[in-house]
């Protein structure tokens, strides 16, 4: 039964749903403060019980970042496992339709309820849909969970370090075995991303031309002046911003240098995944570098703001399905999460290792003060 | 002249490239539309597999190379028509590859390379009110948006606008005769632009421009005549051709400048992230080979070799492959080559024309025409009564059969000259005028009063016997 729609940064670009032309969405957590984007406004509604469920869409982890960030449980599925019929398309071979749940089973069973064939989608898969709750408590004994040293260099703020390593610490007293790992190519992840994602954008958002159906300016002139005046009018910065950016590094002369290198990179770092899954079940780590930050604070800083994916891009970029569950508070009461990936088509086991660690910690019954 | 043509055709398909809307012409605007061909936001394309294996038909029928795997690409670029600001076509995997055509120039045999047949999706169409875009109102009707098209880019082989129009006929006939397209122009099911450069002979290629908007095969040849001179007058007066595409304007058959190559899209292609790659494997390409009809040269050298036929017969029967088949059928009943022949060409044709129908009318009554064939060779019936019994198969709803309809109103051929003696004296005494010219020393006369005989008897006289009897009793 919908309840609604929720808030988002426009397009899904953004990681602070700041982006908005309703205005942005405040973090329940702590009201000045972003709960993170770009599905912040599910996010926060679950945070903040107005919804037991929501659906997000992760690109580059606009659904596990603000789970993190605003203390919920947030899953991006395996690329291909969910319909992408229906949702707006902003980077076609990244987007993922996921859960929010205020707990890993909530989370489990919403998954299963939208997973499957779609053949409507050329690009979903065709592979049956298990049962994900099946093995939900089955604990984590004897699991090689891999922690990744790039996923920990600077850059990350050290109180949500603290609450990640505790966190790793709980799943080896359950019984997991953690295993140092390395991906080297994580520190590539942002710039593949950030051409790769903006490419395939400035194509998906063509269609918004005025002609057929939205904003269309009410100064026609040529077809060019309508073209290009509705186009400035209707999006905004964030958005023209990355529409130029995909145009730019698709164009002749540049598509080799950025769009191709970006593909290659891609490969390596699905590659590093490859490689560290064939000694390790799952890997994890921190979902996001810092906790909430106030609103307004990167807003004029997009660079700053693409930093936050840092840590969720490479899940997008190599496929594989990622969940953040809470897994504690900053000294400064702001939720941080713990991010479990797997490799393609695992959500059973990244799951069933979200669930290991919930039931032995407090966070999935914490509210916000609100 | 170096020519190369590149033809856009639409398959004949049941459905849209992408999505389920009837691939139909002539609909009321917008209404074989959907969220996948109006490129609402949501929305992602579907292959459609029977355009796929079409394409792959129209690849093998031009002798091409087809990929065993292929994939799509976004060419971007914005207009009304184009709903979803890009087009899925093909880039740098084509489906098909390196194919030739040989056609009939007037200067004799010639193959023409065919360099690629690629599959992407049409557009929609624009309509311009009071004929001006700004000032008038411009329409887009969606309903051509999303049909499957085949884009056939020919090698520049081509030397003459005699050539070029005759690599579009042979293209069209071996199209049709696939059944991958109606190949229509009228109705935009083909679509051709040219392109055109001149050299000295052995020079290496100019510098070539294209030209759009061409609305017949006779467009084409005109245009790049006109091209060519043009491309002659600047060369000539110490000038350079400026790469760049036309439109052809033919009220003042001109052509007038389009864009250059500085105002040129960049379609910035990319794979189509919303499809999957796509197999050809050789099983399929077997299938489909096995199962292509008989393209029309070579049905026309058989015909020639194994029936007989003259080559002009061959041609005027293989031009059509409705036609064909008609003849095929004819046969198969039972006639000899060159009767089955001559009643196509000279009878079932003409009734075509007159009547404005297609050679598949004539398909489920083969039997009984074969049978007013068959009757007329063995002089059961006359010419003209062989006539009126076409005339009676076509239009009657009726299913006696031929044999039994001459029975039954007397329609065999009178050649006893007991019987028909009465009527020659008959004619003779009404026609003193004609018979004095005969007399007279007009020999010629005569036909007239055999004319009257077969009038008087409704056209079944024999008229070789009817002409004896007149001169017998003329003296």
């Amino acid at each position: 039964v919908p309840l609604g729609h929720t808030n988002l940064d426009e397009f899904a670009m953004g990681s602070s749903t700041e982006n908005s032309a309703f205005g942005p969405t405040r973090n329940p957590w702590d009201l000045s403060r972003a709960p993170g984007g770009s599905s912040g406004g599910t996010a926060a509604a679950v945070a903040a019980r107005m919804a037991a469920i929501g659906f997000g869409s992760d690109t580059g982890g606009s659904i596990r970042q603000p789970a993190a960030l605003s203390g919920v449980c947030g899953m991006k599925p395996t690329y291909g496992r969910v319909s992408r019929w229906g949702l707006i398309a902003f980077a076609s071979s990244l987007d993922q339709i996921g859960p929010f749940g205020r707990t890993v089973r909530d989370a489990a069973r919403f998954l299963g309820v939208m997973s499957g064939h779609d053949p409507q989608d050329s690009t979903s898969s065709v592979r049956p849909v298990p049962d994900f709750e099946a093995t939900l408590e089955d604990g984590v004994k004897g699991l090689r969970l891999g922690v990744p040293k790039e996923f920990f260099g600077a850059g990350l703020d050290p109180a949500v370090e603290r609450c990640v390593r505790d966190a790793l610490r709980v799943l080896e007293s359950a019984g997991a075995v953690l295993v140092d790992i390395s991906l080297p190519h994580t520190s590539h992840g942002i710039a593949a991303y950030y051409v790769i994602a903006p490419c395939e954008a400035s194509s998906n958002l063509a269609r918004f031309d005025g002609v057929r159906y939205g904003h269309r300016t009410a100064r026609s002139g040529s077809m060019l002046e309508m073209y290009r005046r509705s186009r400035t009018e209707g999006f905004g910065e964030e958005v023209r911003r990355r529409i130029l950016l995909g145009t730019f590094a698709l164009s002749s002369g540049y598509y080799d240098a950025y769009y191709v290198k970006a593909l290659r990179v891609r490969r390596l770092i699905k590659d590093d995944f490859d490689a560290a899954f064939r000694g390790v079940d799952a890997i994890v780590g921190p979902t996001s570098p810092i906790p909430a930050f106030p609103l307004g604070e990167k807003a004029s800083d997009p660079i700053a703001m693409y930093l936050c994916d840092a840590l969720t891009v490479t899940g997008n970029l190599a496929g594989i399905p990622g969940l953040s569950v809470p897994c504690g508070f900053t000294p400064a009461g702001l939720p941080v999460g713990l991010q479990i990936l797997g490799h393609d088509w695992d959500e059973e086991r990244v799951l069933r290792i979200g669930r290991a660690y919930e039931r032995e910690t407090p966070w999935s019954g914490k509210e916000p003060p609100l | 002249m170096v020519i190369g043509l590149e033809v856009h055709c639409q398959l004949k398909t049941r459905t849209k490239l992408f999505c389920a809307c009837p691939n139909r012409y002539g609909a009321d605007p917008n209404t074989l539309v959907c969220p996948v061909c109006l490129g609402l936001p949501g929305a992602l394309p579907v292959l459609n597999r029977t355009a796929f294996e079409l394409a792959i038909r129209t690849g093998l029928a031009l002798g091409c190379e087809v990929a065993a795997e292929t994939k799509f690409d976004r060419k971007n670029y914005f207009y009304p028509d184009l709903s979803k600001g890009y087009q899925i076509s093909q880039f740098d995997r084509p489906l098909n590859r390196r194919g030739a055509l040989a056609i009939d120039a007037p200067g004799g045999k010639m193959t023409v390379g065919i360099t690629r047949a690629h599959l992407e999706e049409d557009a929609g169409k624009l309509i311009h009110a009071d004929g001006e875009e700004a000032g008038g109102f411009s329409f887009v009707d969606f309903n051509r948006c999303g049909v499957p098209l085949v884009e056939i880019v020919s090698e520049p082989d081509m030397r003459t606008p005699e050539e070029a129009y005759a690599y579009l006929m042979a293209l069209k006939s071996l199209l049709e005769y696939v059944e991958v397209s109606d190949c229509d122009m009228e109705k935009g099911s083909l679509r051709c632009d040219a392109n055109i450069s001149i050299r000295r002979p052995g020079a290496p290629f100019g510098t070539r421009t294209e030209i759009k908007n061409l609305n017949s095969f006779k467009a084409v040849a005109k245009a790049i005549e006109h091209e060519a001179h043009r491309h002659a007058g600047i060369l000539e007066a110490g000038g350079r051709i400026e790469q760049m595409t036309l439109t052809w304007d033919a009220v003042a058959e001109k052509t007038l400048p389009l864009r250059s190559k500085e105002d040129a899209h960049d379609y910035r292609y990319f794979p189509e992230p919303d499809l999957v790659p796509v197999t050809a494997p050789a099983d399929l390409q077997d299938r489909i080979r096995a199962a292509l009809p008989e393209p029309p040269a070579a049905r026309r050298e058989r015909y020639v070799r194994e029936l007989g036929l003259p080559p002009y017969d061959a041609g005027v029967l293989t031009a059509d492959k409705a036609v064909a088949e008609l003849f095929d059928r004819l046969r198969a009943e039972g006639l000899p080559p060159k009767v089955a022949s001559n009643w196509v060409m000279s009878r079932l044709l003409a009734v075509l024309n007159d009547r404005k129908l297609g050679p598949a009318i004539f398909l489920p009554k083969v039997t009984r025409i074969a049978d007013i064939a068959k009757a007329l060779e063995a002089k059961t019936i006359t010419n003209q009564v062989a006539g009126e019994l076409l005339a009676w198969v076509l239009d009657s709803v009726e299913t006696e059969t031929v044999a039994a309809r001459i029975a039954s109103l007397g329609l065999a051929q009178v050649s006893d000259a007991g019987a028909l003696e009465a009527i020659v004296r008959e004619v003779v005494a009404r026609n003193p005028k004609i018979v004095a010219d005969y007399r007279g020393g007009k020999p010629s006369a005569v036909q007239a009063l055999v004319g009257q005989v077969m009038k008087d008897t409704k056209g079944k006289a024999n008229a070789t016997v009817a002409r004896e009897l007149l001169l017998k009793v003329l003296g």
